[in-house]
């Protein structure tokens, strides 16, 4: 029993006392309402499109996605582009190195995209699946299995993270200041005494990309940084779960028919226990 | 097979009398199906069937993954993207091959538990208890060694600390690390032997299951009351039993059908919940991750690896008796494998002689705390090593030692069992209107 207490004791401590040891600012990661969220959300065939049109025009200078062949720009349930496009795009856009050839040539459907290593930018072919934008609380999982794992709302919010540097940094300190970058430098001038952060994010090597009308979308879509941001988010979900509709489809088909099985088999079971345990005794 | 007394198989016509002389493969497999099983099984009896159900997919999903995937650092994380966008049905393939290890792991604790539970370690199924920690034991080194192909982040990390674990065995450690890893360090040697013995593992697990089942079939099931079905007699075992054909037959499906509701609402809906986002970027020996994680399914015993550091008493006296051999690290090691140790030896440790813990007043609060004792494990292994976190995983870890090796114990001398029923089928008939003296077999 004293065990018990004691466990009682240490897991109410716990709970207190972490919120003390959360001292350190959190950044906000906001949950952006994407069309892809739930058992029967799925991909918004412009919004990637308009995806795509962001990363062509501003993301593919320095980040690859050399996971993603260009063939499935035509896949319907992604972007869906008709098959002429996709190989005037792939020639218009990216030159391959044709080992056959020995030399570049323009891009064809049946390449990759690209892999872009030229200043060590990270490769975001599987980037919205390698982020986790939502935790906790207390390490139970429970955010994200209500909100999602958070990935697309992470680069979202990254694109949106970026502010004036808290003055408490040096002028020259390496990086760009970004609210929502965990993983970066942080000067030791922003933190208290117990070496705590006192802002939040870090200071990231990527200068802030995107400032609102950096492409014209076809669609007269609004342009925003917010908008842009959410469009290549949804892009890169895409990019990185490509299959993500079939495989909706196929959770649903088989809940569905498993559902069935079960109330087959539950019935057959009471039925062939009938005999054996004739009516229930309320004990 | 030996056990309880009932009716064997007859071969009926020429074409079965002519197999049967020859090998009695027909006759092993209806002394199988129709054993007599206790009818006083409760929900708890079903995950027997749901882990060799998980055994034959993961081995079936496994096979047609490997067809696709290359074990090579510089080409294996590259194959499973290949898997994922390129095989049909690969990304089908893979979530279900991952997410079915989970499921396989959520089965076996629940299967542990109910053991625990209910005393079926007890004698005369001791041997079945221990192969089933060995069953255990292999799953938990597959799963491991499965974890990391896909050469992420999280593969090459996780494997880097487990082998560790093994270097910080006194005088052979290093050399044992070398052995596992295939070289100094974590490389494409590790990748191939891992592989490999992944590969191998499950089939050994299959043998290990048939001889589980074995076993159990030779002492016939343990049931909610502990109490043997009656073998003086074929008739009074038949007033215990029932075939396990067609009743638990239909009713294991029924809740396999159930579960495997819910393990498809995963796969469809969120399959990368389960695992840790870090395991999408490919293994790089020159970036650390800022938390390495273990799966959840290690979490508890890597909690209890965690707990005991060179602060903890009993490690600083284990560390001076032993002349510092034992330092905290090895002190660990000792604590994680001691855990599962301490399991496989619960038949001798527990004093009762009183099998089910339905009749245990005592026991019964105990085994119930250390239900949430392993909760609590699991969950802080996930914490970071840091007050309150320490604290409370040297309490949880204290408690899953001192349940084993003190209280099971102590309570078989102190605790008053309270009454149980004579045989099976008194504890049925107290359940249910029709008692089984009128006759059972069923209409259809």
């Amino acid at each position: 029993m004293f065990k018990k207490l004691a466990l009682t004791a240490a897991m109410a401590l716990a709970l207190t006392t972490a919120g003390a040891n959360a001292a350190e600012v959190e950044s906000h990661v906001e949950d952006f309402a994407f069309s892809f969220e739930g058992p029967f959300g799925s991909y918004d065939q412009h919004q990637l499109q308009r995806g795509l049109q962001v990363y062509t025009e501003v993301c593919s200078a320095c980040h690859g996605l050399r996971y993603v062949p260009l063939r499935d720009l035509s896949s319907e349930s992604g972007p869906g582009l008709p098959e002429d496009q996709v190989r005037a795009y792939a020639a218009q856009n990216f030159e391959v190195f044709d080992a056959e050839l020995d030399d570049f040539r323009p891009a064809t459907p049946a390449d990759h995209f690209p892999a872009n290593t030229g200043v060590g930018a990270p490769d975001l072919s599987l980037m919205a699946k390698s982020r986790a934008g939502f935790h906790g609380p207390y390490g139970t999982g429970i955010n994200q299995l209500l909100k999602g794992i958070g990935g697309p709302e992470y680069i979202a919010s990254l694109l949106n993270g970026y502010e004036e540097a808290p003055s408490c940094a040096p002028e020259d300190f390496d990086g760009h200041y970004n609210t929502v970058f965990a993983a970066g430098g942080y000067p030791d001038s922003c933190k208290d005494e117990d070496g705590h952060h006192m802002y939040p994010g870090s200071w990231i090597a990527m200068g802030q990309p995107l400032y609102g009308d950096d492409v014209e979308y076809a669609d007269g879509h609004e342009s925003d940084v917010h908008h842009e941001a959410m469009d290549v988010s949804a892009f890169l979900m895409w990019a990185a779960e490509p299959k993500m509709m079939a495989r909706k489809q196929a959770g649903f088909v088989g809940v569905l028919f498993l559902t069935l099985l079960s109330v087959l088999l539950y019935l057959t079971n009471k039925r062939i226990w009938a005999p054996i345990k004739g009516k229930k005794k309320h004990a | 097979m030996a056990g309880i007394p009932h009716d064997h198989y007859e071969p009926k016509s020429g074409a079965e009398k002519w197999v049967h002389r020859r090998l009695p493969v027909i006759g092993l497999l209806y002394d199988t199906i129709m054993m007599p099983t206790p009818k006083n099984l409760n929900w708890m009896w079903i995950w027997g069937i749901v882990l060799t159900f998980t055994l034959v997919l993961q081995i079936a999903t496994g096979i047609s993954l490997v067809m696709h995937y290359t074990p090579d650092t510089t080409l294996a994380f590259a194959s499973v993207e290949h898997i994922m966008r390129d095989v049909n049905g690969g990304w089908a393939l893979r979530y279900m091959h991952a997410n079915g290890a989970s499921l396989f792991f959520v089965a076996v604790y629940a299967h542990l538990f109910r053991g625990l539970y209910y005393g079926s370690y007890k004698e005369p199924r001791e041997i079945t208890w221990i192969i089933g920690i060995l069953i255990y034991l292999l799953m938990m080194g597959t799963a491991f060694m499965g974890y990391v192909l896909p050469w992420g982040q999280m593969s090459f990390w996780g494997a880097t600390v487990i082998t560790g674990l093994f270097g910080a065995i006194p005088f052979i450690g290093e050399s044992i690390q070398t052995w596992l890893l295939g070289g100094p360090a974590v490389d494409n040697y590790t990748l191939t032997r891992f592989f490999s013995l992944h590969y191998l593992f499950p089939f050994v697990i299959a043998g290990l299951v048939i001889v589980h089942i074995w076993a159990f079939h030779s002492t016939g099931n343990n049931n909610p009351t502990g109490v043997e079905v009656r073998r003086t007699s074929k008739a009074e075992a038949e007033k215990d039993t029932v075939p396990f054909w067609p009743y638990f037959v239909i009713k294991d499906l029924f809740a396999l059908a159930v579960i495997l509701a819910v393990y498809f609402a995963i796969v469809g809906f969120m399959p990368n919940f389960l695992g840790h986002p870090d395991n999408y970027i490919e293994a790089n020996a020159l970036s650390t991750p800022a938390h390495i994680v273990p799966e959840w399914y290690f979490l508890p015993f890597y909690a209890i690896l965690r707990a005991f550091t060179a602060d903890v008493w009993v490690v600083q006296i284990a560390s001076f008796v032993t002349g510092g051999i034992v330092d905290a690290k090895f002190f660990g090691v000792i604590a994680m494998f001691g855990a599962i140790a301490v399991m496989a030896l619960a038949p001798w440790l527990d004093t009762s002689s009183i099998r089910s813990g339905k009749y245990r007043p005592m026991f019964k609060w105990w085994f119930a705390l250390l239900v949430i004792d392993f909760i609590v494990l699991m969950w802080v292994g996930a914490r970071p090593a840091e007050f309150p976190y320490d604290w409370i995983s040297l309490i949880a870890s204290a408690y899953w030692f001192g349940y084993f090796l003190i209280i099971l114990p102590l309570l078989g001398v102190i605790e008053k069992p309270m009454p149980r029923p004579e045989t099976i089928e008194e504890d049925f008939a107290s359940h249910y209107g029709k008692s089984s003296d009128t006759a059972t077999t069923p209409a259809e």
